[in-house]
């Protein structure tokens, strides 16, 4: 099923860590198995921010096992090196968990796609975020625990989205959680609820244009074919656009950018969005009880039509 | 409401706008002898005086807690209760087969007022997806707009939404009227059986999709017709039924009828034999 959320404050910032827990908690019986969450941070916009991992949370009754903390160490420290040999200078560093680290990076990129390439070679290493904004943090369990895990409400910014998860064509992990970077792109990053039915097609012809793929999960198409679209210079409304015939299946999806939200709707109007919107705050989720943790009282709600594309700015 | 007793067996169901087909060989309609009215009751329901009026506040209560609160309030005998503080809360006034008046003080989220038969229920607020899926008999208003699934599988009454309704409005519906003061979404009367909905505004794409029956009155543009769903002359007879209808639901008084759209099946997806499958494998 999967519930998604995101707000957006426009002229302000607000304590969007706290507000995003909020909403997906309320739709945490949509899907419990994972949660994540995209923040937009007020920063200095000087440094880097790199979200990643160098290891899984292996939940229970898993088959997978559970790696030793030196191989997380081990990692990390290759990681190191390789961020040095790129000239890249760790300003602030931060293991949250022994999987789940953050960087603040100073740092020229150049070209990030060879960057995140140059670290995601490193065996069991992955990026979820990069960006000046963005962090993404994602893991196992309801929207409250993973908050409380990486101490995520007192978190201010502009906007945020976010995903609860339940899990159905692909694992209970933290790469097959949402949201999903807009790999190579800075401060993009994608949410989705539904289903989609070329996924596999549109990931071998993605993939031979040189797009990386890091899960199996449907999902992560919707970022990726983004990506690429932006790549060959299309704004973010006009990839949203094409997605609508590009993409099969059924699907309700946020994207966000360092300064703007959007949402897509797939022609059939299969997966639920309700929408609240006024002159400071924009709103949304799968449903409105979501929006109701943020504004319990009485508004104005309306869902998009089929084939829908919005896009606000802060 | 016809002469139940005059009108030949035939054209019963007809005469109450239930359908268009006429129905020949098996059916397994039921007709009740309206004198017989009193024998036929559902289990936990209440006489209630409407002018006994009451408030609840379901601010801090769960939609199982709030469901309970009301059907102890009609066993009290309260037929006028007032819904303070719903809050989008799902599944609100579910199951209520009472004759009563309920005013939702906000909105609700989805599966509101789902499997009703009778109430009188006002919503002052937006409304989630599959409001009053079920819905056999009653009324049921909403002041604002309406999530997908509006009005799923209802089999009578009426359901009227003064705003707009997302996609598959009416979907699978077998009897009753949907009326949109706004406009709707994609797949609207998706596979409906029966009934009627009229729709002010604008309509999206696959309007009637697979429609087995019933019509669809359209006052707006509409994004495109779905299989099986063709244009049908608008009569004098459907013209003076929409002004009563819309003059009932208090939506659209003074919208020019005459220029709606009507819209049925085609009837050329489907094959209304009547023959139970054993009875056809029998034919063949």
């Amino acid at each position: 099923m999967c519930g998604i959320a995101g707000l957006i404050h426009r002229g302000k910032s607000s304590n969007v860590g706290s507000e995003l827990q909020g909403m997906l908690q309320a739709l945490k019986h949509r899907g419990e198995d994972s949660t994540g969450y995209a923040l937009y941070g007020d920063t200095d916009g000087k440094n880097f921010i790199m979200r990643f991992k160098v290891g899984e949370n292996v939940g229970e009754g898993s088959s997978s096992v559970m790696e030793d903390v030196s191989v997380y160490d081990e990692r990390k420290k290759i990681v190191d090196e390789t961020l040095a040999e790129m000239g890249a200078k760790i300003v602030k560093e931060e293991r949250t968990l022994p999987y789940s680290l953050r960087y603040e990076i100073d740092y020229n990129v150049k070209d990030l796609l060879e960057f995140s390439q140059r670290i995601e070679s490193i065996p069991g290493v992955e990026i979820l975020s990069m960006g000046k904004s963005l962090e993404v943090i994602k893991d196992l369990g309801n929207a409250k625990m993973v908050c409380d895990r990486y101490s995520l409400d007192k978190v201010v910014g502009t906007h945020a989205i976010g995903h609860a998860r339940m899990a159905t064509e692909s694992g209970v992990d933290i790469k097959s959680a949402h949201p999903f970077w807009g790999y190579p792109f800075s401060d993009v990053s994608v949410v989705h609820n539904g289903q989609l039915t070329n996924y596999w097609n549109n990931r071998r012809v993605l993939e031979n244009k040189g797009m990386r793929f890091m899960s199996e999960c449907d999902s992560e198409l919707i970022a990726v074919y983004l990506a690429e679209k932006m790549r060959d210079g299309a704004t973010l409304e006009e990839g949203m656009k094409a997605s609508l015939t590009g993409l099969d299946g059924v699907f309700t999806y946020f994207v966000a950018t360092k300064d703007s939200l959007g949402m897509a709707k797939d022609t059939m109007a299969a997966k639920p969005l309700v929408l609240y919107e006024s002159d400071d705050l924009v709103a949304m989720g799968s449903e409105e009880i979501a929006i109701r943790s943020v504004l319990p009282q009485e508004i104005d709600t309306y869902d998009p039509f089929d084939g829908e594309v919005k896009v606000w700015q802060i | 409401m016809a002469n139940l007793k005059t009108v030949s067996k035939k054209s019963k169901a007809q005469s109450m706008g239930m359908h268009t087909e006429v129905l020949t060989g098996r059916t397994q309609q039921k007709f009740f002898n309206p004198d017989e009215a009193e024998n036929f009751y559902y289990f936990g329901t209440y006489d209630v005086d409407f002018n006994k009026r009451t408030e609840l506040d379901v601010k801090d209560m769960t939609a199982p807690e709030a469901n309970k609160e009301i059907d102890n309030l009609m066993s009290q005998g309260y037929g006028t209760i007032v819904i303070k503080n719903p809050q989008g809360k799902h599944s609100l006034g579910v199951g209520i087969l009472n004759k009563l008046n309920l005013i939702f003080e906000g909105s609700l989220g989805y599966f509101g007022m789902g499997s009703c038969d009778g109430p009188i229920v006002r919503i002052n607020g937006r409304v989630g997806w599959s409001c009053a899926e079920n819905l056999m008999a009653g009324k049921v208003v909403i002041e604002k707009n309406a999530g997908s699934c509006f009005g799923a599988a209802i089999r009578g009454g009426d359901l009227i939404c003064k705003g707009s309704v997302g996609a598959r409005t009416g979907i699978d519906m077998k009897g009753g009227t949907i009326i949109i003061g706004g406009d709707a979404g994609a797949f609207t009367g998706f596979m409906m059986q029966r009934g009627r909905i009229i729709i002010l505004g604008d309509v999206g794409i696959n309007l009637g999709d697979s429609m087995y029956d019933g019509t669809i009155f359209v006052g707006g543009e509409i994004g495109s017709y779905g299989s099986d769903a063709v244009d049908a002359e608008l009569t004098k007879s459907d013209q003076d039924w929409l002004k009563r209808k819309l003059k009932v639901a208090e939506i659209g008084e003074n919208f020019d009828v005459s220029k709606m759209k009507k819209i049925v099946a085609g009837k050329k997806l489907w094959n209304y034999d009547n023959l139970e499958p054993t009875e056809k494998k029998g034919a063949i």
